[in-house]
């Protein structure tokens, strides 16, 4: 049976920012859920299903949180759902939503993904005592940097390449108004001097906390063909997840990124992604993740991710831009930041990124990881229909 | 069009009070073992796997993470989670196999209620600004529900004592039951109130349990199967939090469910309901048109076996049980979520033949 088709015909978000104290979490959700529907030139009536998502509940303190949202978003009477599969989670939501419209299930559901890291104290949140586990009272960090480390050995990449991915995505950032860091005066030599916190991870090649929400509505062919506006079709959606702990698994290029994007890209028809992907957005967290996904993602040859950081093939206006929004490192809401990934793609293939759209961008991919880099959520989205 | 998909295994723990010896995942690896050999599946041959859970039991951010490795995800699976019972994980999972890209999945869920104060941690499920702050403990929600129920009329609590009595007197048939016992309503009248107009009897214990069902789609059922229990119909409905907004003496978001999952075209032969207080038995057999149905949760019901984030896929695994050994013919299972059954889902299935 073939699926139905599924597009994405509305995009919102929040202003992200370290503290939003002018919203409640009901406030915070309906900000990106009403720039979507206004954006989908659509009416809270008009939405058949709500699909949430957000990482650990203890990063706001309220447990399963979508049931007190329940109205705030509009799902009274209809089916509200909540996702959480650690920091892809955003990817995923959106991905569930996407299979309601291509089950025929819905014709109109709306995504939310968000994260109000103000309420609570996210790094304290991620290193609650796990018994018969070694402590991490270090934060993802802390978990993170020998990965990294591992991939410097590996691949004999240079150390100014992290440097280079932070000044782009904070470079990029400038010309989002929706961006949580906005700092004009970063330079490679800001960056270089910034505090190390985790070596090599220094400061300024760090994420910052947010608050944010983002949102989608994602709608059937007969929807999408009624759209005033350009939408983007969803091509392919794929997740993968592996074990926390295995011997077999190599968890700085990990086979499930890699198996998730192989999915993925035959289900879009791609087979060269570096010719025949015009941008995309990543889940880089940490600024050497963007070489080693591009390497895990298929877009480079093992060994050479970092090369094309070098060479400038990521920056907006290169050959492959990657994280035209300023990505992760510019703003984390963290259940959302998955979301922001898989939306701002759609808004480069619909034409509607503003000063950070890649001029003619007809196919995108969005990306999201969570975890110890073991669940994988991937779209690609495009300007013609599949 | 819709995919036929039917329940082709079922395994629980047997509950228990407090499961001290084993963590989560240890609890709930047997579980996955029984219920992949029950439907003769290795994870390989499984496509899809999905499962339920909060970390608000677990006491730890990212629980669910520990436990997909007791399912042994190598090489990489695809898989999600819920951050809700199980049975919403087996609805993502209904989802997945309309897509046909896959014939089978796995749900589980697991949740240990015991370790801490349950009644206390339900609470941080209210609205955190103006409600939760007060700590409204979850049995005290559920007896202003009672309450409003005698006070319209609706009910006695004669009629609360009845479906505990025939519940836990239906669980001395359930292995995996934690509470069985043969008393009468009469009896029961005679127990001191907990919170008024609640008895202790008419709560739900506190249980430690877990769960999973086995999934297949069209010939793949068939085939590992002789009698699947098809799901004909599935959906879930909320309602706003706030208890002002409700009329608590109804279930207008199950209703829409059950009329959504096509549950009153044909007479059911069993009923498994998540409800966790006696009276909310009555409000949900009222929104289900079961009316005096003589075999609602044959089980025992969440008043035999109480395992939150659990209770839910464990009354589709009973109904789904029973069709698979021929016992019934069509049945409809339900699942509830939020305080005084905010969110409700139902599904609806039946035999061949």
């Amino acid at each position: 049976m073939p699926k139905e088709r599924v597009a994405v015909v509305g995009v919102g978000q929040t202003k992200h920012q370290a503290t939003r104290g002018d919203v409640s979490m009901a406030g915070l959700v309906r900000e990106a859920a009403s720039r979507a529907l206004a954006d989908a030139e659509m009416t809270w009536g008009d939405i058949d299903a709500v699909v949430v998502g957000k990482a650990p509940d203890f990063f706001e303190g309220v447990m399963m949180p979508e049931l007190y949202l329940a109205d705030a978003l509009g799902a009274t009477g209809k089916p509200l759902f909540r996702v959480h599969t650690a920091g892809s989670v955003g990817g995923s939501t959106a991905i569930v939503a996407a299979q309601l419209v291509q089950a025929g299930i819905h014709e109109r559901v709306l995504t939310v993904a968000f994260e109000k890291q103000s309420e609570s104290e996210a790094m304290w949140a991620l290193s609650m005592p796990i018994p018969f586990q070694p402590p991490l009272h270090a934060g993802a960090g802390g978990y993170f940097a020998p990965h990294i480390r591992s991939y410097m050995a590996r691949s004999s990449a240079p150390d100014h390449i992290g440097i280079l991915v932070a000044l782009k995505d904070r470079m990029n950032a400038l010309k989002n108004p929706y961006a949580h860091l906005h700092e004009p005066d970063t330079s490679f030599d800001s960056i270089k001097d910034s505090m190390m916190l985790w070596d090599p991870i220094r400061y300024a090649e760090t994420c910052p906390s947010s608050d944010g929400a983002c949102a989608m509505v994602l709608g059937s062919e007969a929807v999408a063909d009624r759209s005033t506006k350009p939408v983007a079709w969803v091509k392919g959606t794929a997740m993968r997840s592996e074990p926390t702990m295995s011997a077999d698994r190599d968890p700085v290029l990990p086979r499930g990124g890699s198996d998730c994007a192989a999915d993925v890209y035959r289900q879009a028809g791609i087979t060269d992604p570096r010719s025949q992907v015009d941008c995309v957005e990543m889940y880089v967290p940490f600024s050497w993740f963007e070489p080693m996904w591009l390497e895990n993602l298929h877009f480079a040859p093992s060994g050479e991710g970092w090369k094309y950081v070098e060479d400038g093939v990521t920056q907006l206006d290169g050959d492959l831009p990657v994280n035209m929004s300023g990505g992760v490192l510019s703003s984390n809401p963290i259940g959302a930041s998955g979301m922001l990934r898989f939306a701002e793609v759609a808004l480069q293939v619909r034409g509607m990124a503003g000063e950070h759209q890649v001029p003619d961008a007809r196919v995108g991919v969005g990306h999201a990881y969570g975890g110890g880099s073991q669940f994988f959520a991937m779209w690609v989205v495009g300007s013609d229909k599949p | 069009m819709v995919i036929d998909v039917a329940v082709i295994a079922f395994a629980q723990m047997p509950n228990v009070r407090a499961e001290t010896a084993l963590n989560d995942v240890e609890m709930l690896m047997p579980v996955i073992a029984d219920v992949r050999a029950k439907a003769g599946l290795t994870q390989a041959d499984i496509g899809f796997t999905c499962s339920g859970s909060t970390d608000y039991l677990s006491g730890q951010a990212f629980s669910f993470v520990s436990t997909l490795d007791g399912v042994g995800p190598w090489p990489p699976i695809q898989e999600s989670h819920v951050e809700m019972d199980g049975a919403w994980a087996l609805y993502e999972a209904w989802v997945k196999l309309q897509l046909g890209d896959v014939d089978t999945a796995l749900v589980y869920c697991y949740g240990k209620s015991a370790p801490g104060p349950l009644h206390e941690v339900l609470s941080r499920q209210l609205d955190p600004y103006h409600v939760a702050p007060l700590w409204p403990d979850a049995i005290s929600l559920a007896a202003l529900q009672a309450r409003m129920l005698l006070d319209a009329g609706k009910a006695t609590e004669a009629d609360f004592a009845e479906v505990v009595s025939r519940s836990r007197r239906n669980a001395m048939n359930n292995p995996n039951a934690q509470l069985a016992w043969d008393s009468t309503a009469a009896e029961l009248l005679d127990e001191p109130m907990m919170i008024d107009p609640l008895r202790k009897s008419d709560c739900p214990p506190i249980t430690d349990g877990a769960c999973a069902v086995i999934l297949a789609s069209g010939d793949r059922a068939r085939e590992l199967r002789q009698r699947p229990a098809w799901i004909r119909g599935i959906d879930h409905r909320i309602e706003p939090m706030a208890l002002g907004l409700r009329d608590l003496t109804v279930s207008v978001s199950t209703r829409a469910a059950a009329a959504k999952a096509g549950l009153s075209t044909a007479p059911v032969d069993v009923a498994e309901l998540h409800a966790p207080f006696a009276p909310q038995e009555l409000i949900l057999r009222e929104a289900l048109g079961l009316g005096g149905h003589d075999n609602v949760n044959p089980s025992g019901g969440p008043l035999a076996a109480n395992p939150v984030m659990v209770a839910g896929l464990t009354r589709i695994g009973e109904v789904a049980q029973r069709i698979m050994d021929g016992t019934a013919t069509r049945g409809v299972a339900h699942a509830t979520s939020g305080p005084c059954l905010q969110q409700n889902l139902v599904t609806v299935l039946e035999g061949e033949g």
